[in-house]
């Protein structure tokens, strides 16, 4: 592929290329009004994002589910805080070890998984992924810490940071050289690796590459038959997304320079299945459309208490206040993984192509249902995932 | 000798709940075809039926004795729970055995559940691919577990075992061996004799009766037996319900061993499932052997003899084997052909 190959984009893709990118960065200005506007949230907003895009162009593109995503994830903070330890806080060297490192494991992992397909692929990574978090907890502390998680400490050589800087009080903070990632430009750092996470996957997407990929996901028989050797496709695919997902976690690591071994338990990697499929699998904005909105809710939702409640039902008389109260502090607060899961049932009772096939349904309804329409859901419904 | 033995014995109650979860979760693959993440949510919500029971059982009335002042110049106060108060000593052995009571309790409940989890939401994803079944029950399964926290909190709640089984037994003198060699808990023991009679329980259901001879020419062909004009779907409705009246026994009879908390379901859930493919999807005598096999092997690596020779085998043992066995036996060990391969 040559160079002008690689930036030759058809308008469409252009377009939402821009509009995505004016999107993230004017995101300290529209999340106001929606009381989401901190560094903090915006910071997990766009690593979650990257996160969730990584694990579609895996489950999106070739239908294969992995549910041991989050053990990348895991690698990536482990190998960015030992990067921040040994070296340097400059995050970049701290992220380029962190996706590498994340690589090659995926590599590994996904060598053995991927000769299976179907359940048993779920169950190769999610076994893998215990593995990982079982070790993490136990065999390996003097690498992880275990329980208390690997933090930075005063006593850190930082070998290239110590022949310029001198002996600092306190913990050093993670920056480029004197800018510190917290807060804003923390975000803004996060938020252009997102940007160039989606170019790289808006580019897979429209490559011969992403079809092949694509076909995979609707007939590995067939691509079989036709005389493509599928394995180095999906893991090639594997091996990007687990990339991504050790990108996220150096990010995490970056903004907060703290590992923990419960980043790679299999609930985790079963948040970022519910993401991706919340928004819309298979599509390019779907997945980080979930992961906003998870991340969004879940920080509207835990902050309700019920003091919250009885100002927001206070208008009720007073008995039906304290029932309707009763009911819905079931559902926030501590209790918003319930409400999570509900969303997620029903969601994917319905709705299985998450929140993009919601938002094709509805503008189909107000075209009359034209043509268009229907041929994308035509398209959307034969696709099956690998078996 | 003696070390093996006692490392056998203790894998076996585990391997009992592995065995009985796994079970249950080959039945409603085998059945209905459905990869149920909710199992072990199941598990967790028969352990619950023990825990509210006992909540039950033990509500007390409170006196208040002012002859006797405690420390602080308050009055102490005298608890018994109701049932003593109403039934005297056979309230008494009611609150001592509250455990092997709940069963009663669970059987109920749990077909109830299972059903209405049946026709209410798996029904509908018959027909759907394997990776949807298992999106759908894992939100399921977040869904009865926060319920479960909800209503009991997010602490483990201990329960009790009957006190005359509190005790440990002598094994090694039954088998005529010196005395206090292998000593070990009688409720294991119970737990194990309990796992192997509900297997067996169910293996005759299915061998033995009408019932299960239609349900298993159905696991065989589903659309020939439809065609002879048997609903086989409500019999698969019905085996679902049993599915989970054994995983929520199982649950109940776990209790003493390990204190529930919401999130047991899940633990155990992922075990489960590494149990289910090793032993071969669809296979029953496949998913009890493989729980036996994968609970002794697990007790085994956590010998310390072992553990000096591979560092930290016992956290990743069941799972290492899964792998091997996924890598070089792709159907498991006693796998069908034909089951979950395209």
């Amino acid at each position: 592929m040559n160079f002008q190959g690689i930036f030759s984009m058809s308008r469409k893709d252009v377009t939402t290329l821009v509009i995505f990118s004016i999107v993230v960065l004017a995101m300290p200005i529209w999340l106001q009004p929606f009381g989401a506007a901190y560094p903090d949230l915006m910071q997990r907003f766009a690593i979650f994002g990257i996160l969730a895009i990584g694990f579609n162009i895996l489950f999106g593109l070739t239908g294969y589910l992995s549910f041991g995503h989050a053990a990348f994830l895991g690698v990536g903070s482990y190998t960015a805080v030992w990067t921040f330890k040994l070296f340097s806080m400059n995050p970049i060297p701290a992220l380029f070890f962190a996706v590498i490192l994340s690589g090659l494991f995926a590599l590994v992992i996904g060598y053995v998984s991927l000769r299976r397909s179907g359940i048993y692929f779920s169950i190769l990574t999610l076994a893998f992924a215990q593995m990982s978090y079982n070790l993490a907890y136990s065999v390996l502390t003097p690498i992880t810490m275990g329980e208390t998680g690997l933090q930075l400490e005063a006593s850190d050589p930082r070998i290239i940071d110590s022949m310029f800087v001198g002996e600092e009080a306190g913990l050093p903070v993670s920056n480029i050289f004197g800018l510190e990632m917290t807060g804003i430009p923390g975000f803004y750092f996060c938020a252009i690796f997102l940007l160039i996470g989606f170019f790289i996957t808006q580019r897979i997407f429209a490559s011969p590459f992403g079809m092949m990929l694509r076909g995979i996901k609707s007939n590995q028989t067939r691509m079989n038959y036709t005389g493509f050797n599928t394995r180095p496709y999906t893991l090639t695919a594997f091996v990007i997304s687990g990339m991504y997902a050790g990108l996220a976690g150096g990010l995490m690591a970056v903004t907060d320079p703290l590992a923990g071994a419960e980043r790679m338990q299999w609930t985790a990697s079963g948040e970022i299945v519910l993401m991706t499929i919340l928004g819309g699998v298979g599509t390019l904005l779907g997945p980080i459309i979930g992961a906003w909105l998870i991340k969004y809710f879940e920080n509207i939702f835990s902050s309700f208490n019920e003091n919250v409640l009885h100002n927001l039902f206070g208008f009720l008389p007073d008995g039906l206040e304290g029932f309707v109260v009763e009911i819905t502090s079931m559902f926030v607060g501590e209790g918003w993984h319930l409400t999570l899961g509900l969303v997620f049932v029903l969601v994917v009772t319905f709705l299985p192509g998450g929140m993009m096939e919601g938002y094709r349904r509805i503008t189909t309804l107000f075209t009359g249902g034209g043509g268009d329409g229907d041929k994308a859901k035509s398209e959307d419904t034969q696709t099956q995932p690998a078996e | 000798m003696d070390a093996i033995l006692l490392q056998l014995l203790n894998g076996l109650d585990k391997g009992g709940a592995y065995a009985l979860i796994a079970l249950g979760l080959t039945l409603v693959f085998g059945t209905l075809g459905v990869v149920n993440f909710a199992h072990g949510a199941l598990f967790m919500l028969g352990a619950f039926c023990a825990v509210a029971l006992r909540k039950l059982l033990t509500l007390e009335k409170v006196v208040l004795d002012t002859e006797n002042l405690t420390a602080w110049g308050t009055p102490t106060e005298i608890r018994t729970p109701y049932v003593e108060t109403w039934f005297g000593e056979f309230g008494a052995v009611l609150v001592n055995y509250s455990v092997p009571l709940s069963i009663l309790v669970a059987i109920p409940v749990m077909l109830v559940i299972g059903v209405a989890m049946e026709r209410g939401l798996i029904k509908h994803f018959y027909r759907r691919p394997h990776a949807e079944q298992i999106l759908v029950t894992f939100g399921l399964a977040i869904v009865l577990q926060e319920v479960i926290k909800h209503f009991f909190g997010a602490n483990p709640i201990p329960q009790p075992m009957p006190e005359n089984f509190a005790g440990a037994a002598d094994v090694g003198a039954m088998l005529g061996m010196d005395p206090n060699v292998i000593v070990y808990p009688w409720w294991r023991l119970i737990y194990f004799a309990f796992s192997v009679a509900v297997i067996a329980a169910v293996f005759a259901f299915l061998q033995f009766t009408t019932f299960g001879m239609v349900v298993r020419a159905g696991m065989a062909d589903r659309e020939t037996v439809g065609l002879i004009g048997i609903d086989i779907d409500k019999r698969f409705t019905a085996m679902f319900g049993l599915a989970a009246v054994v995983a929520g026994v199982a649950g109940v009879m776990y209790t003493p061993l390990l204190p529930p908390d919401y999130h047991l379901g899940m633990d155990f859930l992922v075990l489960t499932f590494v149990v289910v493919v090793v032993g071969g999807m669809g296979s029953l005598p496949g998913a009890v052997a493989a729980g036996f096999l994968l609970g002794i092997l697990q007790s085994f690596a956590s010998m310390t003899e072992v553990k000096d020779i591979i560092p930290g085998i016992d956290q990743i043992i069941i799972y290492l084997v899964a792998v091997i066995i996924l890598l070089v036996r792709p159907r498991g060990l006693l796998g069908r052909k034909g089951v979950m391969e395209s």
